[in-house]
């Protein structure tokens, strides 16, 4: 039974009990009621059409992000820099529109270059990574690292300086572009259907690139045994690097829909984490693409429901984070505990 | 600037950078065992905040350095079982520890917020702060700060002048061999990576109690400061001196942004707190560097002479981890 499907799903089912266990205990230890919490969360963001669209408009950078993190993941490679390939891609995205601001050429064509010049940028960021991994010989975790921080202090630099408003420049960001450079939104509802559109088709890319195609297979060979890979003749070096040059194109995607379909303009906390919390997504799903969707869905329905917490119960929003690390957690826990039985067996 | 302002000052960097020296002593230790512990951003951020917390409803500081330690225990604890026992990633329980830890951290901390409450006060040392400059530089400090001079020099000593020691670096070198010639292998990696987590989760109220008083939550400036402590870990190569004199340098750096900040008035202040991590990255590159296939190809196309001088160079600067960092060992 411990090695099977469906004993995987026992030890799955037991780690969701045990995190929402944990989030309780930590509920109950602050006097407030777990009950209450998770029902706040669940209306907060399902509660209404004008809520599940928020949910939505989360649901599209945080799938364009693990998207881009499965085939890097594919490639073994633990792409933390993937937060400052979002933050590159909403900078890449802003400074094609600001180069634009004057121009007669359609509005459409104007977002579509910006949308390609978001997931350049962002596919360049990922590059100064791989370089530093492939030939500098730097850990890309440690590299990603320090290039997040670079990423959100040019963010800051962008804003305050050259970019700044007219007059002040504050930490609102820039000024906001005109609204025919806006991706167009359902009515009444801030969720642009192009944006989710994009996000769909990147899941559905990277699932037949990393099922279905010869590249995939030898991404994934160097993943799994990279002497090995390289022994069999696999340029090793450059598939880590196309690993990392689509991960940071649709990180930067991520980036571009955050400012071309919800804030209109650049600001300080461009990327809302999101590059993270993909990370997380595609450690829960164990970097299997079908699972991204439902569970990129969940993560961003946690997110926006536990806005509601500050202002209904006085709680820190930060609970949905603590839940969704313990879930992870629990789910790595767990099928550890698996392997070890089935060891033992 | 004045002698005298350059002494306050360098004192200051010797008192701010003992959180991270902590952090980093505690990361070396744990690697040396073979066990990397990715947590450490999250541990500094939860056991700042509880330390803080402990101290303030108990009104006693030295609770709250404990409670703190416990806190980095308790977290180094997971990382060892997840890795040791259950043979799961370092890096992913790790990372989901440091995320989530930081969220805690928040979540918890937030009736904290801003709160006045205790904080360390600075003994000097008889006699020894009288010293001129040295007095000022090194014996005018708060215990912590002390603590942490102890605590670079001590784990120094254990880990290479000891027997223990070359245990330590045994298990994470070569676990197969050190298991033959009688260490059991994987209770010696639990033991280093909690008493490394400890040293961790000291770090968290060396801030909160002692350098910048008090729980400020996000805007703490905290976050961050974990990553740092890793990075450096392997810029001093895992040995504790070489590790200390990263974080010193690192302290030395961050002083330096803020007064350069009056002078480079049109650079935004946020932009200079980030000045270390592009540092980071080049230094990791030079100690890394070295290692890479490449540069050796390079090196042999070389002629003579200057092959010499760079490889001397390179190998200079260049650092290796422990052989078996992040490998599970099994006895068979």
């Amino acid at each position: 039974m411990l090695k099977s499907r469906f004993g995987g799903v026992i030890f799955q089912l037991i780690a969701l009990v045990l995190a929402f266990g944990f989030v309780s205990l930590i509920l109950i230890s602050v006097d407030a009621s777990p009950t209450q919490a998770f029902k706040n969360m669940f209306t907060g963001s399902f509660g209404s059409m004008r809520k599940f669209a928020e949910v939505l408009v989360a649901f599209v950078p945080l799938l364009l992000v693990t998207a881009g993190l499965l085939v890097t993941f594919s490639s073994g490679l633990w792409n933390i820099g993937v937060e400052g390939q979002v933050v590159l891609g909403a900078i890449g995205t802003t400074w094609v529109f600001r180069y634009f601001l004057d121009s007669d050429l359609p509005p459409a064509l104007i977002i579509t270059l910006a949308i390609l010049g978001g997931m350049l940028m962002g596919a360049l960021w990922a590059a100064i990574a791989g370089l530093l991994k492939v030939f500098g010989g730097v850990n890309e975790i440690f590299g990603g690292l320090g290039l997040n921080f670079v990423a959100t202090a040019l963010t800051i630099y962008l804003i305050f300086g050259p970019w700044k408003r007219p007059g002040v420049a504050s930490m609102s960001g820039t000024v906001p572009f005109p609204a025919e450079f806006s991706l167009p939104l359902v009515e009444n509802l801030r969720i642009s259907p192009w944006a989710l559109g994009i996000a769909l088709i990147g899941i559905i890319i990277i699932y037949f690139l990393l099922q279905g195609t010869y590249f995939g297979l030898r991404l994934k060979a160097v993943g799994k045994n990279f002497r090995a890979a390289y022994l069999l003749g696999i340029p090793t070096w450059q598939y880590s690097m196309y690993a990392f040059l689509i991960c940071g194109a649709l990180a930067g995607a991520a980036g571009a829909m955050q400012v071309a379909a919800v804030y209109n303009r650049l600001i300080p906390a461009i990327s809302s984490g999101y590059g993270y919390l993909g990370l997380m997504v595609a450690m829960l799903i164990n970097y299997r693409a079908i699972w991204a969707v439902p569970v990129a869905l969940f993560f961003a329905a946690l997110n926006i429901g536990s806005i509601q917490l500050p202002i209904l119960m006085k709680l820190d929003s930060s609970l949905s984070g603590i839940l969704q690390g313990a879930l992870v957690l629990f789910v790595l826990l767990a099928e550890g505990m698996r392997q070890k039985l089935a060891r033992r067996v | 600037m004045s002698q005298e302002m350059i002494i306050i000052g360098l004192a200051g960097i010797f008192a701010s950078a003992a959180p991270l020296i902590f952090a980093v002593v505690g990361e070396t230790i744990s690697e040396r065992a073979g066990v990397i512990n990715l947590s450490i951003n999250g541990t500094i951020l939860l056991s700042a905040m509880g330390g803080f917390a402990v101290a303030y409803t108990t009104n006693n500081i030295v609770l709250g350095f404990l409670a703190g330690m416990l806190i980095g225990a308790l977290v180094s604890l997971i990382v060892a079982f997840s890795s040791i026992t259950l043979h799961q990633s370092q890096v992913a329980v790790g990372f989901v520890l440091a995320l989530t830890c930081r969220d805690l951290s928040y979540f918890l901390g937030n009736p904290y917020m801003g709160v006045p409450g205790p904080r360390l006060q600075a003994v000097p040392i008889p006699y020894l702060s009288e010293l001129p400059i040295l007095g000022q530089l090194f014996f005018r400090h708060d215990v912590i700060t002390y603590l942490s001079f102890v605590t670079i020099i001590f784990a120094w000593i254990w880990i290479f002048r000891t027997r223990a020691g070359l245990m330590l670096q045994g298990i994470g070198e070569k676990p197969a061999a050190a298991y033959i010639r009688g260490a059991n292998v994987n209770l010696m990696r639990y033991v280093y990576t909690i008493i490394g987590g400890a040293l961790i989760g000291l770090a968290g109220p060396a801030f909160s109690l002692a350098i910048r008083a008090g729980w400020m939550g996000t805007i703490s400036g905290l976050d961050g400061f974990g990553w740092i402590a890793l990075a450096i870990t392997i810029f001093g190569g895992w040995n504790p001196l070489r590790g200390a004199f990263g974080a010193y340098l690192f302290a030395f750096l961050q002083w330096l942004g803020l007064v350069l900040q009056p002078v480079l008035t049109q650079v935004p202040s946020q932009v200079l707190q980030v000045a270390p991590f592009p540092l980071m990255i080049l230094t990791l590159l030079l100690v890394n560097i070295g290692n890479a296939e490449w540069v050796e190809r390079t090196l042999a196309a070389m002629p003579e002479s200057v092959r010499k001088v760079l490889a001397k160079l390179l190998r200079a600067m260049r650092t290796n981890p422990p052989a078996a960092l992040g490998v599970p060992f099994e006895r068979d």
